[in-house]
């Protein structure tokens, strides 16, 4: 027989107001098995569990019930008291009479909450009968990271984990790492140069030892789980033998075809054999495959015949590299959304309407301007520029409901950077409100608009059209309640931020969770920011939402602690409450299998004892496994059973119930 | 084929060109306009407020009676589109308002009819490829603008037949025909429409600002689907002309004149006398008309 102790708790007045808790102990040390009951008035308090343990150890019993709050509460309190006083901490039991109990009856004669509160405890004890004492899970963990995404926030959780100690692989998709920043001229609200602060980094990147970077690539699948992920990186045919690759840049030169530049944002050409940008990391070029002449048609092959080291190869195809890794940062950035969806603003089809990344390049000294502001339709410097602000944010009909946060900064930092290089320019903001939340960003746009005379228009714009070489912008003002029309060289359009396409078909690969814009769900929004639910796989930067560079640094660092944490131990530990197969009676229909939303479920051969695969069952990978019981309803020869939950013992609470 | 048509107040006085020459070239493309029968005015106006049912009623007459007549109504007018396709979402898809309208009327009517512009009817019905096939006239070499308004087009969720911003279905149709149309960029702003009655200045003004941009932008012709930018486009226009010595004013006809004239349809039965800036000069410079 076991020694059951039940101990009740009234938690001040939260359950002791609708539930009689000395009742309900009283009723309980009716109940054979039961040996000890109280009721006090915090059990989770430091008297409360010294209670908990001295009654363990004077009245030797080898299993606890605390009626008290959630689990989620206390549960780890109570196990850990009990654990102190001799037993396993499984074999200490919460019963839940706050929340769904006391909390939600308001009868102050407190009959129906005693009622309840008798009935769950009850049923508690008869499923703590059936108790098997249990043991924590251990989890070798391969001590390496992953990360996906070389823009900034990606970059800074490499860093941050190298500098740790432990290794990192970072995969970026582009043929450089730097991801948009390294497209940005200035940056708000210091006005240091995007390059200046961002390449340093990136050359700390590519020369740690502990960081293995891999570029032009992209994550082909993952599989495992937290701790022992296993992933597949697809490495992209760059047509370039990076081993080899001195990055020269003869074959750049001596290309004699070019193609639009996608990291100018289409305001400039590059050869067909390229690097982005002057400063890439690595500094190794790609082939641009659809456009070159020598692969598409057998003609040309100048790069070839150039290039010292015999670096080229046309005949390279995809490869794939395997990596196991402990933790994996997400980090994949953003995009803009596409202009073209506001036929008002003209954008396409006049083309001195350009996007504020566009801007970034016409501002930026490596730019196709080399930083001169100049209109993309007969390069002149135009003497005023209209900036718009939220096309496609905060406008549910016809683009995203969420402000894209950072646009209302660049804009002001757009004007200043034009009036300084067109000191007679004249620059118009249309605007919905002013957004400049964060330190120093409201000063830095009151110096926009009053040293740098930026004029600010509150309302929306109706209209964009040319009319004799100027862009007429016709729009409201509303702060005069009239109509405005502008005639201008140039407007600039303050697009909304959106998440990168395929940002679903990754985090369906990752198994983690993502809201209606595609953007990563955190695991809790303001308690645990830089986690998804899927345990080992953390997020940094703009793909959570739209964030600023100091917002991604700061993730990307916690990502990266988060990381090391979880690296830093040999083994991880977790709680037993995994299914178990009896493999005695397991007939390998496979329904676990396609139930588990984990895939947690593997077949294993049973040997003989010669070694030799004799049947097939399945196998709980322990530490895949939630213990969410799906395979448990699913299995149909009751082959299955949940630790701490067995079928047994749910069976004996309802029976008791 | 034969559609149920309603031709609305204005088709039947001072745009009566418009509904003549739509039943002519219509009739060149196998299209028999059912005329509904007992029709009354559309009331003209969608109420600003949304309680305001009584204004309803007019146009909820009218759809009631096309549903006896077809699952379709077709119009021509671009108001009348307007307010019978807006009351008719009304009456479709608020269970209340229409259970008060019903009430009001002694009638049951569930929204059952689509309506129909005829550009919709070209387009999805007929088909452009299928006009320009028919076609035996090409009005080649005429710079045409389409003036869509806002009628066709706005609200976009409950009346638009086409972009709100972008839209391209008139400049298809006068392609079809042979013409050129230019894109001109005030093609969907307001001509000042019903303050004609009260404050004629603003329409003067706002349809001056259309003509001219036309104008500038190289149409020989303006090309509309609605009486009321026709009217006040011409009335402003003769304004223009009688200030500004040089310009003598383009004409402004209807989509279904030049597409019964592109047709083959004699001029003479496509209601242009009834324009005031007459199209025949256009047509005789560019060798169309002898």
């Amino acid at each position: 027989m076991p020694r059951i102790g039940v101990f009740v708790c009234q938690c001040g007045n939260n359950i002791a107001a609708t539930v009689d808790t000395k009742k309900v102990a009283e009723e309980m040390a009716q109940l054979p098995a039961v040996v000890h009951v109280t009721d006090y008035k915090f059990m989770c308090s430091s008297p409360g569990q010294d209670m908990l343990k001295k009654a363990i150890k004077e009245h030797r019993l080898d299993s606890v019930i605390v009626s008290a709050c959630s689990p989620h509460m206390h549960e780890k309190t109570f196990r850990k008291a009990s654990e102190a006083a001799g037993i396993n901490p499984f074999k200490c039991e919460i019963t839940n009479i706050r929340e769904q109990c006391s909390w939600v009856h308001h009868d102050r004669t407190k009959k129906t909450g005693t009622r309840k509160s008798i009935d769950l405890t009850r049923m508690t004890i008869e499923r703590l009968k059936r108790n098997k004492p249990l043991s924590t899970i251990k989890i070798p963990v391969k001590k390496k990271a992953l990360v996906i995404g070389g823009g900034i926030a990606g970059i800074q959780a490499a860093l941050d984990i190298a500098d740790g100690g432990r290794e990192v692989i970072l995969v970026e998709k582009e043929p450089s790492i730097g991801g948009n920043m390294a497209r940005l001229s200035e940056t708000f609200p210091t006005m240091d140069c995007s390059q200046c602060i961002l390449t340093p980094k990136m050359v700390e990147a590519e020369l740690n030892e502990r960081i293995t970077l891999h570029t032009y690539s992209e994550v082909e699948s993952v599989d495992g789980y937290i701790g022992n992920f296993t992933v597949k990186i697809r490495k992209k045919a760059r047509y370039v033998i990076e081993e080899l690759c001195t990055g020269c840049g003869e074959c750049i030169e001596k290309c004699p075809f070019s193609a639009q530049s996608s990291f100018e944002m289409g305001l400039s050409k590059r050869k067909v054999i390229y690097t982005p940008f002057p400063q890439s990391v690595p500094n190794i070029p790609v082939i641009d495959a659809p456009n070159c002449t020598k692969i598409q048609k057998d003609k040309c092959g100048v790069c070839a015949i150039v290039c010292g080291p015999k670096c080229i190869d046309f005949k390279q195809e995809d490869r794939f590299v395997t990596e196991e890794v402990g933790a994996i940062i997400v980090a994949t950035g953003y995009e803009l959304m596409p202009n073209e969806r506001f036929g008002e603003y003209g954008y396409g089809r006049i083309r001195d309407v350009i996007s504020g990344m566009q801007f970034e390049r016409l501002a930026s000294s490596s730019g196709p301007t080399g930083g001169e502001i100049r209109r993309p339709s007969d390069g002149k410097a135009p003497e005023s520029v209209v900036f718009i602000q939220c096309v496609g944010s905060r406008d549910e009909k016809k683009g995203v409901a969420y402000c894209s946060k950072v646009c209302c900064m660049y804009t002001a930092k757009h004007t200043m950077l034009y009036r300084h290089k067109v000191k007679h320019g004249k620059a118009y903001v249309f605007y919905m409100d002013i957004r400049s939340g964060g330190k120093r960003y409201e000063e830095f746009v009151r110096r926009a608009i009053e040293h740098d005379g930026a004029m600010y228009l509150r309302g929306r714009v109706s209209r964009v059209y040319e009319r004799n070489g100027k862009v007429v912008v016709q729009g409201a003002d509303t702060l005069s309640a009239s109509q405005v029309e502008i005639e201008a060289d140039m407007v600039v359009l303050a697009t909304a931020i959106v998440a990168r396409q395929g940002a679903d078909t990754l985090a369906q690969r990752l198994g983690i969770g993502y809201d209606k814009y595609k953007f990563y769900n955190e695991y809790h929004p303001k308690l645990r920011p830089v986690e998804t639910v899927t345990a080992g796989i953390f997020l940094a930067g703009a793909c959570i939402g739209p964030a600023d560079i100091p917002d991604s640094v700061a993730q990307g660092s916690a990502a990266a602690s988060k990381a090391l944490g979880l690296l830093s131990a040999d083994e991880l530990q977790r709680e037993p409450v995994v299914a178990k197969v009896n493999e005695a009676t397991c007939n390998a229909c496979w329904d676990c299998l396609t139930a588990c939303p984990y895939s947690a479920i593997e077949r294993h051969g049973l040997k003989n004892r010669k070694g030799t695969v004799v049947r097939m069952v399945a196998m709980v990978n322990e530490g895949v496994c939630q213990g969410c019981g799906v395979c448990v309803a699913a299995c149909r020869s009751k082959s299955i059973d949940l630790n701490g939950y067995t079928d047994e013992q749910v069976f004996a609470a309802i029976n008791a119930f | 084929m034969k559609i149920p048509y309603y031709p609305g107040c204005t088709l039947n006085t001072v745009a009566k060109g418009f509904d003549e020459s739509a039943r002519e070239s219509s009739a060149l493309l196998g299209i028999e306009f059912d005329e509904l029968k007992n029709w009354n005015c559309c009331g003209a106006t969608f109420p600003l407020s949304p309680d305001n049912l009584i204004a309803l009623s007019a146009p909820a007459k009218v759809l009631s009676n096309a549903r006896k007549q077809g699952d379709t109504l077709t119009t021509l007018c671009s108001v009348c589109y307007n307010v019978l396709k807006r009351t008719n979402k009304v009456i479709k898809g608020d269970k209340v308002r229409r259970g008060v309208i019903n009430g009001f009327m002694g009638d049951d009517y569930d929204g059952g009819v689509s309506i129909l512009h005829f550009l919709e009817v070209l387009r999805d019905m007929v088909g452009f490829d299928a006009v320009k096939k028919a076609v035996k006239n090409p009005l080649k070499g005429i710079k045409a603008g389409a003036y869509y308004g806002c009628m066709l087009l706005r609200p976009f969720e409950d009346a638009g037949i086409d972009d709100a911003e972008e839209p391209r279905v008139l400049e298809d149709l006068l392609s079809a025909i042979g013409l050129e149309p230019v894109r001109f960029p005030l093609r969907i702003e307001c001509c000042g429409a019903h303050l004609a009655v009260n404050k004629e200045d603003i329409v003067l003004r706002l349809s001056g600002n259309v003509l001219s941009s036309a104008v500038n932008s190289g149409a020989e012709l303006i090309v509309t689907s609605c009486p009321l930018c026709q009217y006040n486009l011409e009335k402003s226009q003769a304004r223009l002309v009688s200030e500004m010595p040089g310009y003598a004013g383009v004409p402004i006809v209807y989509f279904t004149q030049v597409l019964g004239l592109a047709l083959g349809q004699d001029i003479a039965r496509l209601g242009f006398d009834r324009n005031k800036w007459d199209i025949s000069p256009v047509l005789k410079g560019k060798g169309i008309l002898a």
